[in-house]
């Protein structure tokens, strides 16, 4: 638990971050630094994005498999970390 | 006879000469086949002519173109001239001729064929001369004239002939082969005329009433079509099919949900499992791999964009000089007036607030102070649509030398007196008035016409005197002139110790004032709670003062008998001579900003309170507020004698004492030459100070204690005045005493300004820069003269560029390093001097210990080279002559 909560620290307190979330492999938010409707709206955006990724990586090489996802804006960069049950998702601001 | 002659004469002489008729025998040609048997033409000699005087235009003409001729005669020719006589050929007709003439008629045309013609019978001749003369003039009347009239001829009845057609027709005939049998039917004689009854009865019901011929179908009368003419064509083939759909009608329908989420016991749940553990565990290193990428560069950067700036320009770029808008100067008072403080109306546009004071020395003001009394004092409210009139006129009792506008509510102004009174107004009442000068233009076209001297300020019916509402207490208050004021931003406030407090109210209600008198005042607008009770005499004079009815009461509490809160003195120690703060610059400024955010935060509060604040307001502070405690209560101060002290205004324990005492100011810096009349924060940088003074300019870091930034040489001219630009980081206008302004821009040149330009002929008192909009940018400056200039500044100066603020601050930041690398040079040297001075020690204890003849002729040699140097001069100086010297050497 403290692990958990360490861990999530870490990343947050990075250059740039403005929200860090876990997110369930169904899309319900689990831990969260943002308020809860943006929490809830990246989640189910992001959870359905991330599964159409790995849809069609997995489409072109079934042996291969999704490990990241990043997408730059141009306000921020989301990062999409998947796993067989959770979804990190990370926003940061790269520039000044 | 003779007639046969002549023609038998003729004939031959017609003839090529034919033979003679050889045969008299022959019967004689007579014209039978014509249709006259009677007539034998003949052919008759001259002589023959000649005999029977028949000759041809002579006895014969046309008219009488026949002769009688005896028979006699031509026997008688006969028998002259037998065979040659022209009669011979008829001779026969002659003889058997009945009567006894002949007729013998000329053939002018040859009709018969010759020349004459006899007519052989008596018929003949009578014929001919009588009817016959007729009918053969009518023949040849007719054979003449046929064509020129046609005379109708009846068809003459003729009886008809049968050529066979009747039997055809007798065929065709339908005749009655029956004999037709005649009935005749009458009625009784006795029913004549009688009525006649009429019944009816049924064709088939009486026997034989009728008879009928029914049709049967004979066979011999059948025809069997065997072949039949039928037309036959191909058309496609169409099916019309129709349908009809059911109409639904339209439904509203919603559809409503809600995101799943869990709740806070599963959320523990899940984040004890140590499944999340693993996973971030195993997941964080590539996000911190990511994060990391991201803060080490931006790869996404389009290094060729981003090295234009932006292209957007409004004017032009090359021009970047300040551009002359409006000027205003007071016309109606005489007396020659200096503008002391400028300040834009936070909200309204174009509307400029102008303090003007006496241009006079304190000698001077104290020699004509009853001159000087009748005058009003004031500030004067211009608008740029009316350069002439000013819109208010707010009167004071003395000189104003700063005054400000309220931040919360632009209607309240306080203003620092020469005498060292704060004076209040609210113009809460003509408010409306300022707000819509727009929409009078016309007044100053009445009033151009007049020559100035004529007017006077009562005929000006706009412009109308404010009076104050109130003004400080004259005893508790400031001594000498009121040099700054200013307001406390709304979010803090302090109490008599100078801890500050969080300020519930929402709104501006203390100001800071600074005077000559070497104290710093904090003054609150609200009614003191009484912590004494007031003995009732005081009270019975405060009372009796009467207030003009027009005033607004917003202030009253206030009038005559405000107090400061707390004051705070600048001593230098122990001596009695103290700091003359001339301006101060406390941590946030509201005003240099345009007040937006604030009036909506404003407006808010009146809604919530449903009325001006500044009308209602509640007494001193709640005792029960925590101070807060990690503010900044520090704050800079530029003094008269041109230093820049950054002190505290939070009271401290006196130990020895026991009272609260002022702090020790942390750092003073003797920086400029004279008085320094601008200590400005940066707009953009809450730390960055402008200090001008004397003849040059600072800028300070706050936290820095070691030196300004950057301070400018001496400049040619004395600097009056300066301002931060407000949209540009790194640009400020500075104000010279010959009327120049210099524009200083950090990232062209450091060293001096960027430009300069004139605007008037005088000191340049105060300058004020502000904001309408992104593309109309004004600056306000006033001149010892009296007059304020409004120019606008062009693009360039007001548009910052891309990258502007960070270069600024970098700049700072090097300035920052420049200067801890000039103490740790100073550290360097101090050391590097030690040890020079070091060596030095050991060289001239060295140097001690040499002998004494060795001094002595170190001496002496010394002596000779100064003899030698002497003379020298002396020589060219020309007062000793070569020759003299000779002698003198001669001599020795």
């Amino acid at each position: 638990m403290a692990e958990v909560e360490e861990t999530l620290k870490r990343i947050q307190s990075h250059k740039g971050v403005i929200g860090t979330m876990v997110v369930n492999a169904e899309g319900i938010p689990i831990r969260t630094t943002l308020d809860n409707s943006t929490t809830v709206q990246y989640a189910g955006l992001l959870h359905q994005l991330t599964v159409k990724a790995k849809s069609t990586v997995r489409d072109i090489d079934p042996q291969n498999d999704l490990t990241f996802l990043r997408i730059r804006s141009k306000k921020h960069e989301i990062m999409v970390a998947p796993d067989k049950e959770y979804l990190l998702i990370v926003i940061q601001n790269p520039c000044e | 006879m003779a007639p046969k002659r002549q023609k038998q004469k003729s004939s031959k002489r017609g003839k090529t000469k034919i033979t003679l008729p050889v045969s008299e025998e022959a019967e004689p040609v007579n014209m039978e086949s014509m249709g006259h048997p009677e007539i034998y033409p003949l052919v008759l000699t001259n002589k023959t002519q000649e005999i029977f005087n028949c000759r041809i235009d002579e006895d014969v003409t046309d008219e009488q173109p026949y002769k009688l001729i005896k028979k006699e005669d031509i026997f008688a020719d006969f028998e002259n001239r037998a065979a040659v006589s022209d009669f011979y050929p008829v001779k026969k007709i002659i003889q058997e001729y009945p009567g006894d003439e002949l007729l013998l008629v000329y053939d002018k045309d040859f009709k018969y064929g010759l020349n004459f013609y006899l007519i052989g019978t008596e018929e003949g001749k009578e014929n001919y001369l009588n009817p016959p003369e007729v009918p053969e003039e009518q023949e040849e009347y007719k054979e003449h004239i046929p064509e020129d009239i046609y005379i109708y001829k009846p068809p003459i009845c003729k009886p008809w002939v049968s050529l066979g057609s009747e039997k055809e027709i007798e065929e065709e005939l339908v005749k009655e082969s029956t004999k037709e049998i005649t009935y005749m039917i009458s009625r009784k004689r006795s029913e004549f005329g009688a009525p006649v009854k009429f019944s009816d009865q049924n064709a088939s019901s009486v026997k034989d009433a009728y008879i009928e011929c029914t049709a049967y179908p004979d066979k011999n009368f059948t025809l069997k079509q065997l072949e039949r003419d039928v037309g036959m064509q191909v058309v496609p083939k169409i099916k019309d099919t129709s349908t009809q759909t059911r109409w639904t009608y339209p439904k509203n329908a919603t559809t409503q949900y809600y995101p799943r989420e869990f709740s806070e016991e599963e959320k523990e749940a899940l984040g004890q499992s140590k499944t999340l553990t693993e996973f971030l565990n195993n997941v964080s290193i590539s996000v911190e791999i990511a994060l990391q990428q991201n803060e080490i560069m931006n790869t996404f950067i389009n290094d060729w964009k981003s090295l234009a700036e932006e292209e957007g320009t409004f004017g032009d770029k090359t021009d970047t000089h300040l551009k002359e808008y409006q000027s205003f100067t007071d016309l109606h008072n005489l007396t020659e007036k200096m503008i002391t403080c400028v300040s834009w109306h936070p909200i309204i546009y174009g509307l400029i607030a102008v303090s003007v004071a006496v241009r006079l020395s304190f000698e001077e003001r104290v020699h004509f102070s009853g001159k000087l009394l009748l005058q009003p004092s004031l500030i004067l409210f211009w608008s740029f649509s009316d350069p002439i009139h000013p819109q208010l006129m707010l009167e004071s009792p003395d000189d104003i030398f700063c005054f400000q506008f309220c931040p919360s509510d632009p209607n309240i102004i306080a203003g620092g007196c020469i005498n060292g009174q704060i004076v209040m107004w609210d113009i809460t009442a003509h408010a409306d008035r300022i707000e819509n000068i727009k929409a009078d233009g016309s007044r100053s076209k009445n009033v151009t016409l007049k020559p100035m001297f004529l007017l006077e300020p009562e005929s000006n019916k706009e412009a109308m005197y404010i009076r104050h509402c109130a003004v400080s207490s004259i005893e508790n208050g400031h001594r000498k002139v009121i040099t700054d004021i200013h307001w406390l931003p709304d979010t803090f406030e302090i109490n008599r110790l100078g801890s500050v407090f969080e300020n519930r109210s929402g709104i501006s209600c203390q100001l800071v004032t600074c005077s000559a008198d070497c104290t710093i005042c904090f003054w609150d607008i609200r009614p003191q709670k009484a912590l004494t009770p007031q003995p009732p005499t005081e009270k019975k004079k405060e009372e009796s003062i009467e207030v003009p009815f027009d005033v607004p009461s917003t202030f009253l509490h206030l009038n005559l008998s405000w107090k400061p809160l707390s004051k705070v003195r600048l001593s230098k120690g122990e001596t009695t001579l103290d700091h003359c703060p001339t301006k101060l610059s406390l941590s946030e400024d509201s005003l240099l900003y345009k007040a937006q955010d604030k009036m909506l935060a404003q407006s808010k509060a009146t809604k919530a309170g449903e009325m001006n604040p500044y009308q209602n307001l509640e007494g001193g502070l709640g005792n029960h507020l925590k101070p807060i405690d990690d503010f900044c209560t520090k704050f800079f101060v530029g003094t008269e004698e041109g230093e820049v002290i950054y002190t505290d205004w939070k009271m401290e324990r006196d130990p020895e004492t026991g009272r609260f005492m002022t702090k020790k100011p942390v750092s003073l810096y003797t920086v400029h030459d004279g008085g320094v009349h601008t200590v400005q924060r940066s707009p953009f940088y809450k730390d960055i100070i402008l200090t001008v003074g004397g003849w040059n300019v600072a800028i300070w870091k706050e936290g820095i204690m070691t030196g300004p930034l950057l301070q400018s040489s001496c400049a040619p001219k004395r600097y009056t005045s300066g301002h931060w630009s407000l949209t540009r980081p790194g640009v400020f206008y500075i104000g010279r005493e010959d009327g120049y302004i210099d524009i200083w821009d950090l990232l062209e040149k450091t060293h001096e300004p960027a430009q300069s330009q004139n605007i008037c002929i005088t000191m340049i008192t105060y300058i004020k820069p502000w904001t309408f909009s992104a593309k109309q940018q004004f600056i306000a400056i006033a001149d010892y003269y009296g007059t304020l200039h409004i120019l606008e500044i062009p693009w360039t100066l007001s548009r910052p560029s891309t990258s502007e603020v960070s270069s600024i601050s970098h700049y700072f930041e090097r300035e920052v390093k420049h200067l801890e690398y000039v103490e740790q040079r100073k550290k360097i040297r101090e050391e590097e001097k030690k040890e020079m001075e070091l060596e030095m020690e050991k060289k001239k204890v060295k140097t001690y210990q040499k002998s004494k003849e060795q001094l002595e002729a170190e001496l002496k040699m010394d002596y000779e080279s100064y003899l030698e140097l002497e003379k020298d001069i002396l020589i060219h100086l020309g007062l000793i002559k070569v020759k003299e010297t000779m002698s003198y050497m001669e001599m020795i």
